[in-house]
């Protein structure tokens, strides 16, 4: 039951992009494509799953025995970033078809703000390293299916004759506001089935 | 190197090069605590304090740090005044920090801050630098308390500063959605398509003023 409602939150109703505004940046930068988006895609679910691991371990055997709380935000991104260099490094040994799919966009999710979000958002829940890793893929598939849906629309645009001052980020922006609204009608449909 | 006055460096922040509006980045926290204008005001002072000394912080050691691993270091000079940032809000402003949540320490992967240390601070002198960091910081937290002001009024019907209301009385049935996602993303879209009219006229007067 926890497995379905932390399923349904994090890919409907508290979905990363359109709820919480985590992972905006690279959201609206790399869905001009469908392909593109793919990608980063499964780059995001891959990392952001494992980091919410690997953050939850770290904070659990590490940061609460020796009373480092206060460091958390240095542990967890020194953290993020080491497991992001080392599963390049690993994807390049043992899978060098599935690096050249994801190499590029890996570097990029250093920065995003999901992965260290979902991490912070895994403490302020008290999930611990179970629940914490289903959150992050939870997070991971909501933010997949925005920007796959959101890079649809987006290549519609080419054949639309839209007002120069709407192009770009502007139009990108209010779309994503009424993809945001389409989803805020999930949240009664979560309470209905929890209930 | 850049060559502008130290007034300069600060100013081109305001307009310019102003973070939300001309570079587009640091959008996640732009939109998610400027449901009021008092949240961009906090928010913004907090960009501006980790900017600037990570600005600073990155300067200082520009010449020391391996061209390799400069992300790495950027982000461990950021988040050290993240973390300042986070315990002295925790301290002193409890309502605030509770209210901003996660999206303090989130500072640390904020785009803009990143930025500034890769295309500015690392080739830049000290001075410059901090200058620079402040003015980036003073534009994006005007670009926070408008956009707040903007979903505050029609969210709510007022705009409230420390305990002074305005107007008094609401003057239409307030529209709630302007404080959930979907308007905080419309405000911001509508803001920009605004400004991109503006630049264009501007463009074209000018072009007829030389014609």
């Amino acid at each position: 039951m926890k497995f379905i409602s932390i399923m349904l939150a994090g890919v409907l109703t508290s979905n990363f992009i359109f709820m919480q505004y985590l992972g905006l940046c690279a959201f609206v930068g790399l869905s001009e494509q469908f392909e593109t988006a793919i990608g980063m895609s499964g780059a995001v679910i891959f990392v952001m799953t494992f980091a919410s691991t690997v953050a939850a371990l770290f904070e659990q055997f590490i940061l609460v025995p020796f009373g480092l709380e206060y460091l958390r935000t240095i542990a967890y991104i020194l953290v993020i970033a080491a497991f992001v260099q080392l599963v390049e490094i690993f994807l390049k040994k043992t899978a060098p078809s599935l690096y050249k799919a994801l190499g590029i966009y890996l570097p990029l999710i250093t920065t995003n703000c999901a992965v260290l979000g979902v991490a912070m958002l895994n403490v302020k829940n008290d999930y611990g390293v179970l629940w914490g890793t289903v959150n992050g893929l939870a997070g991971a598939l909501g933010w997949s299916l925005a920007i796959v849906i959101f890079a649809g629309i987006r290549e519609r645009w080419k054949f639309m004759n839209i007002p120069a001052a709407l192009k770009g980020f502007p139009l990108a922006l209010i779309s994503t506001g009424l993809m945001s609204l389409a989803f805020l009608g999930f949240s009664g449909l979560f309470k209905t089935v929890l209930n | 190197m850049s060559n502008r006055s130290l007034i300069g460096e600060f100013t081109k922040g305001l307009i310019e090069e102003n973070a939300t509006f001309r570079m587009v980045i640091g959008m996640c926290p732009t939109l998610a605590v400027t449901t009021s204008m008092v949240n961009g005001f906090w928010m913004g002072l907090a960009v501006i304090f980790v900017l600037t000394f990570s600005n600073v912080f990155v300067s200082v050691l520009r010449k020391v740090t391996p061209d390799e691993i400069r992300i790495p270091v950027f982000v461990i000079l950021i988040a050290a005044p993240v973390v300042i940032v986070e315990l002295v809000m925790n301290a002193y402003l409890p309502d605030m920090y509770r209210v901003l949540g996660i999206f303090v320490p989130l500072i640390v992967v904020n785009c803009i801050i990143i930025a500034r240390a890769e295309a500015f601070a690392y080739r830049n002198s000290v001075i410059r630098s901090a200058f620079d960091g402040l003015g980036i910081g003073t534009g994006f937290m005007l670009d926070l308390m408008l956009i707040g002001a903007i979903r505050e009024f029609l969210g709510t019907g007022t705009v409230t500063v420390g305990s002074m209301v305005f107007p008094p009385k609401p003057l239409f049935e307030p529209m709630a959605v302007m404080l959930t996602p979907p308007g905080g993303f419309v405000t911001l879209g509508i803001l920009m398509a605004v400004l991109n009219i503006l630049v264009q006229r501007s463009a074209s007067k000018k072009a007829k003023v030389e014609a």
